[in-house]
């Protein structure tokens, strides 16, 4: 199983990317490469805009959203295809339209891939069945947010050339986090170890099934890992009785350099972003070398134009 | 462990030997003829051999065959500092409490500002330090200023020095709250005292439902309003795994569900307010305020079978609930008038009132006044042990006395005992191996 796990596939065994639990490690290893290849080649190589051109590549965004928006559009141009940014406060949605009859509409303009991003569980998923195009989920809700994870998993990947036996410590709002429950799938069927660290408050019921070891404590659940994952904590939380204050958040869950001491001398500390600085991530450490949380964002552009074409693979011949 | 920084600051007296007094401890139930040796603010030694024999160069006291036991811990006291200085301070609350033989109360966060920040609680233990003449803890605010709603920084507070979590005399009536509090509070081991009242049910009640509240015509409240929180309670205690310690019940079905919850193994305990212990709701006679309380005085069967509790080691702690109100308060029909009553001066003589009534054996009654708060509150003191603290009282326990209000050292006169026969008197109190109290009768101050 190991040794199959690190050779990768020569395609996607699926049309949508919704989620990340169903993904095999040759499938994932198959995209990293891609990613992999994108990232060390220049982003204006003129070759790859025929992998999706003629193609119609529509963004549809229920949340709001700056990197994830953006880097799928640009990786989208690299490949030539034709973007369409559908935003939601100006269309049909606040309308009173259902998500399924947004399906349908958009499905009659005859798009090759959508890429949606919603604030429920699901929808995503719920869409997927109503069109006839490729589907690439950007979060939904709580539960998915698959690119993200790549992009992590790439990350990681470059900075210590494996995953597979490394040990991953994600900390902070597990609870309502897409970026946790996708990361845990990838990292875990990579091989890595996985380490939740979180207030009761915000961790979800039996968080130990996801596969992972779970820690109250962030000093225990720092000591040694390879890998520090900070999550975003929104502002609604602490009105929401969740914490009781930023400041005591980032006292026994912010990432400083007592507790990141603790890990490995050359952890990697991450951050899918937006960051709050002080808030679970001191701003030192932010702009720490062992800090590759810019080199996430580049990432994502490589692997979102993997995915892109992966599933662009998949798609009838033009 | 977080403890009193007054204790460390207070000098001790000289090495003194108590001879000839019958000491009793309740935790490990010694109750012999015998003496105590104390020195630099600890016990140095105890037992049977220093009866008659002190060891040289102490100071001698001749207990003359009366009670030595540990001081008590009284783990629900109201003071009016800061925000209600003129009902009572810190200082004149520590007053009470020596000469009711109390070294070590708990003070709870309902003052103003609520004490829900580090800062208040830092404010608190430099005031005690100052001002206290015994040790003075502090329970923090549950919730942002008493609301219900926002936790308190839980964790920071209780580095602090808060030895617990209170919503004072409130409940937090939001589930989810209160669950979330639990959860949050288990990582940290804190523990949450909750006063048991659901405040829709209670409503505007203002003394217990039943046959005498409709001969008053006063809106009651009824028993169920404690007894469905508490289930509530503990029901959260189950899913959460938080420490809870039920602040005053007041009636058996309260105590069936604490009696199953422990049974199951949940880390559930429950206090009794001397109160509930030694009055009933026919004391209120005709609208007599002082008797108006939180959780309201019960009925007799009520009474009845939280005294049989205590008897049977069922009840972890017995409280005064002092929380001095002043005659601006008070002095209104029934309805309007404050709860509250003063108690800090008159918990240990109350308490005895079990004991010469035959129902509760001296140490079995002394256990929660001491050591159980000790333990839950996680305090070296509440036993008579080598190298505890030398937190300890002498007692006539027989020595009659009448209730006088105005010579009650707290600041604001509303005891319910005024003018009630007492039988037991603290002769000494001694906090950290210096005297803080002694009685000299007249006792005029």
């Amino acid at each position: 199983m190991a040794s199959t796990a690190q050779k990768s596939a020569k395609s996607l065994s699926h049309r949508h990317l919704l989620s990340t639990e169903k993904l095999t490690a040759p499938e994932i290893e198959f995209l990293l490469d891609l990613a992999d290849k994108n990232a060390d080649s220049p982003p204006q190589a003129e070759k790859r805009r025929e992998v999706l051109r003629g193609r119609a590549h529509i963004n549809l965004f229920f949340e709001s959203s700056t990197r994830t928006q953006a880097s799928f559009e640009l990786a989208a141009k690299r490949l030539g295809a034709d973007v369409l940014n559908m935003n939601v406060s100006t269309s049909s949605v606040t309308k009173g339209e259902t998500l399924i009859d947004t399906a349908i509409t958009l499905n009659a303009m005859r798009p090759d891939i959508i890429v949606v991003r919603h604030h429920a569980a699901g929808a995503v998923e719920l869409l997927s069945q109503k069109v006839d195009c490729s589907v690439v989920n950007a979060g939904d809700g709580a539960h998915q947010h698959p690119t993200q994870a790549l992009l992590d998993a790439l990350t990681i990947r470059r900075a210590k050339g494996r995953i597979s036996g490394l040990t991953v410590a994600i900390c902070g709002d597990i609870l309502h986090s897409r970026v946790a429950r996708s990361n845990i799938n990838v990292l875990n069927t990579l091989g890595a170890r996985v380490r939740l660290i979180a207030p009761s408050t915000l961790l979800p019921a039996n968080p130990e099934r996801l596969g992972a070891e779970v820690f109250t404590d962030m000093w225990k659940g720092i000591d040694g890992v390879d890998v520090v994952m900070m999550l975003r904590l929104q502002r609604e939380r602490m009105e929401s009785s969740y914490v009781p204050s930023t400041r005591e958040y980032f006292h026994f869950f912010g990432l400083d350099h007592e507790k990141l001491a603790r890990a490995k001398p050359d952890a990697l500390v991450m951050h899918p972003g937006p960051m709050n600085r002080g808030v679970e991530i001191a701003s030192t450490i932010a702009d720490d070398p062992r800090s590759v949380i810019r080199e996430q964002v580049e990432m994502g552009v490589a692997v979102r134009m993997a995915v892109l074409e992966a599933l662009a693979m998949n798609l009838p011949k033009k | 462990m977080s403890f009193n920084p007054a204790a460390s600051t207070r000098k001790a007296g000289p090495p003194t030997a108590f001879i000839n007094a019958r000491i009793v401890d309740p935790e490990t139930n010694r109750d012999e003829p015998g003496g105590l040796f104390m020195k630099d603010g600890v016990i140095a030694d105890l037992g049977p051999h220093l009866r008659r024999n002190a060891p040289e160069g102490a100071k001698v006291v001749d207990c003359k065959g009366k009670l030595l036991c540990p001081g008590l811990i009284d783990a629900q006291v109201f003071t009016g500092e800061p925000g209600y200085e003129h009902r009572e301070t810190l200082k004149t609350a520590s007053h009470s409490a020596a000469a009711g033989g109390v070294t070590t109360m708990i003070v709870m966060p309902d003052t103003d500002p609520v004490i829900d920040q580090v800062s208040l609680v830092d404010f608190i233990q430099r005031r005690a330090r100052d001002n206290a003449i015994v040790n003075i803890l502090t329970m923090a605010a549950t919730t942002k200023g008493l609301k219900g709603e926002e936790m308190t920084e839980i964790g920071l507070l209780k580095r602090a020095g808060a030895v617990a979590f209170s919503n004072g005399k409130t409940s937090i009536a939001n589930t989810r709250v209160m669950k979330n509090v639990l959860l949050y509070a288990r990582d940290f081991g804190a523990l949450i005292v909750h006063h048991t009242e659901d405040p829709f049910l209670a409503g505007a009640g203002a003394m217990n439902s039943g046959e005498v509240a409709t001969r008053l015509g006063l809106p009651g409240i009824p028993k169920m309003a404690e007894i469905i929180t508490l289930e509530r309670d503990v029901r959260l205690v189950e899913m959460t795994g938080g420490r809870y310690h039920a602040a005053t019940i007041t009636c058996p079905e309260s105590l069936a569900i604490i009696r199953h919850a422990k049974a199951r193994g949940l880390p559930v305990s429950c206090g009794v307010s001397i109160n509930h212990l030694t009055l009933n709701e026919n004391d209120i006679g005709s609208y007599r305020t002082f008797l108006k309380v939180r959780p309201p005085l019960r009925k007799e069967d009520d009474r009845a079978a939280m005294v049989a509790a205590v008897a049977n080691g069922e009840i972890d702690t017995i409280v005064s609930s002092h929380d001095p109100q002043d005659a601006d308060v008070k002095r209104r029909p029934f309805a309007e008038a404050a709860d509250g009553a003063a108690g800090l001066e008159t918990l240990l003589a109350a308490a005895l009132r079990l004991h010469h009534s035959g129902d509760v054996a001296l140490p079995t009654l002394l256990r929660p006044l001491t050591v159980n708060a000790a333990k839950l509150f996680g305090l070296p003191s509440g036993r008579l042990q080598k190298g505890a603290p030398a937190d300890i009282i002498l007692v006539d326990i027989d020595e009659p006395w009448v209730v006088n209000k105005d010579l009650l050292r707290s600041r604001s006169k509303n005891s319910p005992f005024d003018e009630a026969k007492m039988q037991g008197r603290v002769l000494r109190t001694i906090v950290g191996g210096e005297t803080v109290h002694e009685f000299s009768a007249p006792d005029r101050r």
